[in-house]
């Protein structure tokens, strides 16, 4: 321990997301500068603020509510414009793939029958919705905000890990993030050119009005949650905020006459477009959940009457199943003909027999995850993995393969990280966030989510991770 | 243009209101009764707090002593009173919280470090010396979130449901804190001494009224006097009279500036309220009965409440109650036909 920032800092053979980073001189040298001491007490202070401003998600137990902050690392990590520029090209040609992908399945299913992606994989699967069928959306855009978990390998290639097509979440930290360091850390974005993300907002609203129906010449939006309880509450207020709408719960909502109306102090009034942060089944209790509070009675005859628009599309999540994602480099060759700008993780896909047979075979090195799971659960480490742990993957494996995708274990990129009274290097990954409206755009940057534990590669919120301001020089 | 203010949102904004103003209302009772108001034996009437808020059996359920300590740990950290400080600030808090799309960003920051706070007291804040400089600070962040609202709240529909909430609580806290002392001054009425004038003193501190009245009333520190003045002085900004005059203006502007159908029962209720405010002299409401005419009042103010909910906010009107007329306000009469007993 020494007394200035980086003094020991060792990457440990890991690729360092700050040090190798191209073009990032001026920031190194200034990091170097900072006296340790100084930048911890600079860092409590603005993670305070964060609790304050009551940027916080909220954890439940049986007794209590408790707001926690996203544990925020005030040391940024940092993509040269050159990285930027093929991330940012990689993500627009994979949701262009992605959407490609929705509308063909709810159509013609060209692909289905070419044979480019087994049809159970497709039609089997539970989040599939027949209902969507022929039902035609503005711009074929399904997947309006996707967030693409990106990692980063020991050599430093790129590699996507996810995609999340339903209602993907983190956009307020990264943008909360960002002034958090303005607030706090004002010095170490002085004169380095930083892209901006403040009109993230703006683009969203953008969207929002490219795929209202056509009837709605002044679309009126709004930003459908689950309301306070929800522990990504503080999400969904800040984007109403951003987008400048109405933040409203399924109880706001009425159908009339398959139209959407909100209920005001003066009455009902007609909604056009709806953002929803509320996964599909417990959309409309008349066609998915019928035990749903959350919803709208009505909401999918109004949908398929083509009076409201909601982003995203229902019927997105059979596109990021983990299964299917094997399949996205074949899927982009399909549509675009071209080769993917960003590869996939080498992926095992266990309901076919030799992939099954080459993941039973090297358990102890590989990742085995199931494919209906978020949020890191359900995943075995092989390398990290005790033998009871490996014997108890392998049952559930030959039990059901289908449910199950494998991959190599990759040490993922580390960024400095303060830790306690030092900085050690920790595990990071990448989660940009693209807007498809009439075209797509990419927020340059995106949340950097790091693994807090020493050594750990679970970057979860639930799970021990917090997040670093993420910027990208100009 | 303003976008619509969802029904939702207007409930919340007017309860947040009422919320906060509760809050500072409350501490200015306790504090009345903590720093000044003994009476000659110098034992504070603390039971008369729980009379005013109707909670005698709920606090019996929890105390066996009726004292000072008992009473404010009631009312000012029994987060299961919901009549209670603690109560208060937290439902505030929720408000807001639901709110946070609408309000501005450092109103939800000083109601949620206001919340924090407030949960973190210990016994110490509440020994004697303590109990005091607390109050004051609760009273502040009260003010303090006022302040705010006043200068970063965007003027649309909600700013008149935020202005409703506000002056129609304190309307009826109002009523409640001149309740609260009036039988028993005036029990002593004909006693003058000096402990007696400290009480007035003390209702009128409380109230942030004690400045305004010296100036209109040099020597004069009659209990009709403070009573009216409470009550009816168009000028003091704790007035009933002054209250229900800004609730009549937030009624009129927001239905006149939003063109809005609903509300014109609330609008002709406030108006009957009002002109009985300015028609009665303090001694024929003395004559009936102060404590019959407030009575009155918070009736009044709570019919006005139910009214708002079903013109503005969504809810369905109460079983029974005739929407159209005078008929269903509470009667005006009643409460003073009921002559004391000589």
């Amino acid at each position: 321990m020494g007394d200035f920032l980086l003094d020991g800092y060792e990457p440990q053979g890991f690729y360092c997301e700050l040090l190798r980073c191209p073009d990032n001189r001026a920031l190194c040298e200034r990091l170097a500068r900072l006296p340790l001491a100084d930048f911890r007490r600079r860092s409590e202070v603005a993670e305070r603020a964060l609790y304050n401003l009551g940027v916080t998600f909220t954890v439940y137990s049986q007794e209590s509510a408790i707001d926690r902050i996203l544990p925020f690392d005030a040391i940024p990590r940092v993509l040269s414009a050159a990285e930027w520029a093929r991330i940012e090209a990689g993500i627009v040609q994979r949701v262009t793939a992605l959407n490609l992908l929705l509308d063909d399945i709810y159509h013609e299913q060209k692909i289905l029958r070419d044979r480019v992606l087994p049809a159970d994989l497709i039609l089997g699967n539970a989040n599939y919705r027949p209902a969507m069928r022929g039902l035609d959306l503005p711009h074929r855009a399904y997947v309006n905000i996707c967030g693409t978990d990106i990692i980063r390998d020991r050599d430093g290639t790129f590699r996507v890990l996810e995609d999340n097509a339903r209602t993907p979440s983190g956009v307020s930290y990264v943008i909360e993030n960002r002034h958090t360091m303005l607030r706090s850390f004002p010095d170490l974005l002085d004169d380095i050119g930083v892209r901006t993300i403040d009109d993230y907002g703006m683009r969203l609203v953008g969207a929002m009005r490219a795929i209202a129906p056509a009837d709605a010449t002044d679309p009126q939006i709004v930003l459908l949650s689950p309301g306070v309880y929800n522990s990504a509450y503080f999400e969904h207020v800040f984007l109403a905020r951003e987008m400048g709408v109405p933040l409203v719960e399924g109880r706001d909502l009425v159908v009339e006459n398959d139209r959407v109306y909100m209920r005001t102090i003066g009455g009902l009034h007609r909604v056009n477009v709806i953002y929803r942060r509320i996964n599909d089944d417990f959309l409309d209790p008349e066609v998915f959940r019928p035990e749903s509070v959350l919803g709208v009675p009505g909401l999918m005859r109004a949908y398929f009457a083509g009076n409201v628009a909601l982003a995203n599309a229902v019927g997105t999540g059979v596109a990021d199943d983990k299964a299917v994602y094997a399949y996205m480099p074949r899927v982009i060759r399909y549509y675009l003909d071209e080769a993917p700008i960003i590869e996939n993780v080498e992926t095992q896909i266990c309901r076919e027999p030799d992939a099954l047979g080459y993941t039973l075979d090297h358990l102890a090195e590989l990742v085995v995850k199931p494919v209906g799971e978020a949020g890191g659960y359900g995943i075995t480490i092989g390398p990290r993995a005790s033998r009871a742990e490996l014997e108890d993957c392998r049952a559930k494996l030959v039990a059901d393969p289908a449910n199950y995708i494998s991959q190599p274990c990759i040490d993922l990129s580390v960024a400095p990280t303060l830790v306690d009274d030092r900085v050690e290097p920790r595990h990071v990954d990448l989660r940009p966030f693209a807007i498809t409206g009439a075209s797509t755009w990419v927020l340059p940057g995106g949340l950097t989510r790091v693994a807090l534990k020493r050594g750990s590669l679970i970057v979860n919120s639930s799970q021990g991770g917090g997040s670093k301001d993420t910027w990208v020089l100009e | 243009m303003s976008s619509p203010l969802l029904a939702r949102y207007a409930e919340c904004i007017f309860w947040l209101a009422r919320f906060v103003e509760r809050a500072e209302d409350l501490a200015r009772i306790l504090e009345v009764h903590e720093t000044y108001a003994r009476d000659r034996s110098g034992v504070s009437d603390w039971y008369s707090i729980v009379q005013l808020n109707a909670d005698g059996e709920e606090f019996a359920k929890k105390h066996k002593e009726v004292d000072g300590k008992s009473v404010i740990r009631f009312y000012l950290t029994d987060a299961e009173n919901p009549t209670s400080i603690a109560s208060a600030v937290r439902n505030a808090r929720d408000n807001a919280r639901t709110l946070r799309p609408l309000v501005s960003t450092e109103m939800w920051v000083q109601i949620n470090m206001f919340h924090n706070r407030l949960a973190a007291i210990d016994e110490r804040a509440l020994a004697p010396g303590g109990l005091s400089p607390l109050l004051n600070e609760i009273k502040e962040a009260c003010q303090t979130f006022t302040g705010i609202t006043e200068g970063t709240f965007y003027r649309d529909q909600a700013w008149y449901f935020y202005r409703l909430g506000r002056y129609i609580e304190r309307a009826d806290q109002m009523t409640r804190l001149l309740d609260s002392k009036y039988f028993v001054l005036m029990r002593d009425a004909d006693v003058a001494n000096v402990v007696n004038i400290g009480q007035w003193l003390a209702l009128l501190r409380a109230a942030s009224g004690y400045h305004a009245y010296r100036l209109l009333h040099q020597s004069d520190l009659a209990p009709w006097r403070v009573a009216a003045f409470l009550l009816f002085n168009p000028s003091f900004p704790r007035s009933v009279l002054l209250c229900v005059r800004e609730v009549e203006a937030a009624v009129g502007g927001l239905k006149s500036r939003y063109s809005l159908r609903g509300g014109n029962d609330v609008a002709e209720g406030i108006d009957q309220l009002r002109s009985i405010l300015t028609a009665r002299s303090i001694d024929e409401v003395l004559d009936g009965g102060l404590h019959e005419f407030i009575d009155f009042i918070q009736r009044y103010l709570a019919a006005i409440t139910n009214r708002l909910g079903v013109a503005f906010f969504g809810h369905a009107p109460a079983v029974g109650l005739e929407w159209r007329g005078s008929e269903a306000w509470p009667p005006f009469e009643a409460g003073l036909q009921n002559q004391p007993q000589a």
